[in-house]
C-alpha cells in the first residue's frame, strides 16, 4: 500500500444543480440553498450553490442545443466563440470561467454535480477514472456515515478518455446520481437523500480540513467498460424494450445468456457477451437518443492509500 | 330479463387507437407503430380497427406537445377555427383528425376511440370515463375489469362542469381513455406496455362479443369521480414552495383524510389535508401536471350502474 499521501486544503467548492434541466432534485436543491444558504457552511469554507443550466431549467428539457454535460472537453473549453454554436458551449465556457480552468492552479477545489435518472440506480457516486483520491475518501466516509442507504461507486469514464462532466472543471469532483425519478418530477424521498448526501460530504471536507487522517482502505467500484444499444429497425426505430428480468437491475449481475430485451412480438434477446457484467443506467430516458439501452460495467476492487491535508 | 331494462345499442364497427396523442408518452406510440406493421393482434371478424399516431412531430422530439397540449383542443372553437398562417401545430392536427376520424357529434364519427397515454403517477391500469350515461363504455369497463381481476383497475370519471377537457378521443360516439402509470416520459418499460396491451385486448374482445348479439345484463362499476384540482403551495414568484409528500407520494386511489401529510415544505414541515370528508387522489405528481399548476386531482368514490346492453343489430 502506498503511503500517506497530502493534498491541500479545499476551501473553493461548488454544487450544480441542473446541468440538465428536468433532473428536479438538484435544481430545486440549489434554488432553496441560493435563498437559504445555511445548509453549505462549515467551519473551514462555503459551498457556492449554482444552476448550471438556466435556459433548460426554464423549459424543463435535458438541454437546448446540445447536452451541457458532454461539453465540458477541452475541445469545446478552448474553442473560439461563433455566432450560431449551441447555448450550452457558452454555458461551458461560462462555467469553466467561473470555477476553473479546467486543469489549472486557479480552479475550484471541489465541484459537486447533482442528477437524476429514470434508471433504478437508488443513490450512487459518480467520480472519474483519473480523480481518484480525494473523491475515492469521500465517497468512503459517505458509504460509512450516510445511513440512509447503499452507494455504490461508479467511474463514469475509460482509462484513456479525458473527463467530459460539468466537475472536471474544478481539480475534484463527484457527481450524485439519485433515480428511479422521472424527468420533470420532484420525489420527496429523493430530495432528502440527495440533500443528506451533499450534507455528509461537506462534512467529510471539513474534517479534511481540519487535519483528520482518513486511513488507506479497499473498495469495490463499478468501471465503465462500454454500453449496449436496442435492437433497431433499419430506419432506427425501437424493435424491443428492455426485457422485465432486466428493467430496474441496475448494479445486479448480468450474465451471457440472460434475457436483455423483449421485441414487440413477444421474441427475447438475449446478452450475447462473453463475461458477467454489471448494467447501471438500464432505461434511462436520455440515452434512447445517445443509442444506449444500457451502461456496461465490471467490478473492480481499488486500493487507496491514507490521506491528510497538508 | 324484461326488454325494456336493455338498452339497444348500434353494432360497433369503426373502431381507433390512438397512440402519441403526447409525444412522450412512449406505450401507444410503440403499440401503434408495432400495430400499424403487424395488426394480426387487433383485429376482429367484423370490425375495422385502425391505428393512429395522432401527434406526429411531438412523436419524433419526444415531446409531450410542440405548440399547445393535443388533448386539450377538441372543443367546438379550435375544432371551427379559422386555418391560419400561425395556428397552434396541434389545433391544425386536431382540425384534420375531427375530419378523418370525426366529425365530433356526428353520424358518421368513429364508433369508438380508444386513446393510449402513460402518466408519471402510480395509477396503474386505469380506464377514463367521460360520461356516465354511457352504457356502452361503463359496460365495457365492466367487462375489461372482470377480465384483469384481481388486478385492480381503476375507472377515473372525468364528467365535471368546468374540469372536464375536450379529448382527442371525443370525437368518437364511445371515447375511452386508457392511462397506465407510472412510466417516465420518454421512457417504455415492457411491464406498462403489457398492462396497456392486455386492457386493449379485452376491450377489442367485449366489442365482438357485444357485435356478436351477447346481452350485458344491468352491472354496477365503482369509479372516482373528479372534485377538485389541488396545486402546489407556491410563493409569490410563483416558484413551488413545497412538494408532495413521501406519504401521499404513489398512493393514488387510496384514501386521504383529514390530517393526513399532503405537502412537504423546503424547511421540512407538513401540511395536512383538511378536508372534512374522505377523497381518493390521484394523478399524484404527474411531471406534465407542474405547468398546469396541478399537484393532485381530488376524487370521490361513486357506484354506478349500466343498465343491460345488447347490439341492435342482434
Amino acid at each position: 500500500m502506498a503511503a500517506l499521501q497530502r493534498l491541500q486544503p479545499v476551501s473553493h467548492v461548488a454544487v450544480s444543480g441542473g446541468t440538465h434541466g428536468n433532473e428536479m432534485s438538484g435544481i430545486y436543491l440549489v434554488k432553496h440553498w441560493l435563498r437559504e444558504p445555511s445548509a453549505l457552511q462549515r467551519d473551514s469554507f462555503s459551498a457556492t450553490p449554482f444552476l448550471a443550466n438556466p435556459l433548460a431549467i426554464e423549459r424543463c428539457v435535458r438541454y437546448v442545443g446540445r447536452d451541457l454535460n458532454r461539453t465540458f472537453t477541452k475541445q469545446f473549453l478552448n474553442s473560439k466563440a461563433t455566432q450560431d454554436e449551441p447555448y450550452e458551449v457558452q454555458r461551458a465556457r461560462k462555467i469553466n470561467q467561473l470555477y476553473g480552468p479546467k486543469g489549472s492552479a486557479q480552479a475550484f477545489d471541489f465541484l459537486f454535480e447533482l442528477h437524476n435518472t429514470t434508471a433504478n440506480v437508488g443513490a450512487c457516486l459518480i467520480a472519474s477514472v483519473q480523480d481518484n483520491l480525494l473523491p475515492m475518501h469521500m465517497c468512503h466516509f459517505i458509504q460509512t456515515h450516510c445511513t440512509l442507504g447503499h452507494y455504490p461507486i461508479l467511474l463514469y469514464n475509460l482509462p484513456d478518455q479525458e473527463a467530459y462532466s460539468i466537475s472536471s472543471v474544478a481539480k475534484h469532483g463527484l457527481a450524485f446520481e439519485l433515480g428511479p425519478q422521472p424527468q420533470g418530477v420532484l420525489r420527496a424521498d429523493l430530495l432528502t437523500q440527495m440533500g443528506a448526501l451533499v450534507a455528509c460530504a461537506l462534512d467529510f471536507i471539513d474534517l479534511f480540513n481540519k487535519g483528520t487522517t482518513f486511513p488507506a482502505f479497499e473498495t469495490e467500484a463499478y468501471r465503465f467498460i462500454g454500453s449496449v444499444d436496442y435492437p433497431r429497425h433499419p430506419d432506427g426505430e425501437l424493435c424491443a424494450s428492455v426485457h422485465s428480468k432486466l428493467q430496474d437491475k441496475d448494479f445486479l449481475p448480468l450474465r451471457p445468456g440472460d434475457p436483455i430485451f423483449q421485441t414487440f412480438s413477444g421474441e427475447e434477446i438475449l446478452y450475447q457477451g462473453h463475461a458477467t457484467i454489471y448494467p447501471v443506467f438500464i432505461n434511462e430516458a436520455a440515452y434512447y437518443e445517445k443509442k444506449i439501452a444500457f451502461n456496461k460495467t465490471e467490478k473492480c476492487s481499488l486500493s487507496i492509500p491514507a490521506l491528510q491535508r497538508e | 330479463m324484461t326488454s325494456c331494462s336493455v338498452v339497444l345499442e348500434a353494432p360497433v364497427q369503426r373502431v381507433a387507437i390512438f397512440g402519441g396523442t403526447h409525444g412522450n408518452e412512449l406505450s401507444g406510440v410503440f403499440l401503434v407503430k408495432h400495430w400499424q406493421k403487424n395488426g394480426a393482434e387487433i383485429q376482429r371478424s367484423g370490425l375495422q380497427v385502425t391505428p393512429f399516431i395522432t401527434n406526429p412531430r411531438a412523436v419524433k422530439k419526444c415531446t409531450r406537445y410542440i405548440d399547445c397540449d393535443l388533448n386539450r383542443v377538441f372543443d367546438p372553437d379550435n375544432l371551427g377555427r379559422k386555418v391560419m398562417e400561425d395556428i397552434p401545430y396541434e389545433v391544425r392536427k386536431a382540425q384534420e383528425i375531427n375530419n378523418l376520424f370525426g366529425p365530433k357529434g356526428s353520424d358518421v364519427a368513429y364508433d369508438l376511440i380508444f386513446d393510449l397515454h402513460n402518466t408519471t403517477s402510480n395509477m396503474g391500469g386505469t380506464l377514463i370515463l367521460e360520461n356516465s350515461g354511457n352504457d356502452f363504455i361503463m359496460q365495457m369497463f365492466h367487462y375489461i375489469k372482470n377480465a384483469l381481476a384481481p388486478e385492480s383497475c381503476p375507472v377515473f370519471l372525468i364528467e365535471h362542469p368546468n374540469l372536464k377537457y375536450a379529448t382527442t378521443r371525443s370525437i368518437a360516439k364511445h371515447p375511452v381513455g386508457v392511462e397506465v402509470g407510472p412510466q417516465p416520459q420518454g421512457v417504455l418499460r415492457a411491464d406498462i406496455l403489457d398492462k396497456m396491451r392486455k386492457i386493449i385486448k379485452h376491450g377489442l374482445d367485449f366489442v365482438r362479443i357485444f357485435n356478436e348479439g351477447e346481452e350485458f345484463p344491468p352491472c354496477t362499476i365503482e369509479v372516482y369521480r373528479i372534485i377538485e384540482k389541488v396545486d402546489y403551495p407556491r410563493n409569490k414568484n410563483d416558484d413551488i414552495i413545497a412538494i408532495i409528500h413521501p406519504c401521499l407520494q404513489d398512493q393514488d386511489w387510496q384514501p386521504l383524510n383529514k390530517g393526513d401529510p399532503v405537502f412537504l415544505t423546503c424547511d421540512g414541515e407538513t401540511i395536512a389535508y383538511e378536508g372534512d370528508s374522505t377523497v381518493y387522489p390521484t394523478f399524484v405528481n404527474e411531471a406534465a401536471y407542474y405547468e398546469k399548476k396541478q399537484a393532485f386531482v381530488k376524487t370521490v368514490k361513486v357506484k354506478l350502474t349500466a343498465k343491460g346492453l345488447r347490439s341492435s343489430s342482434s
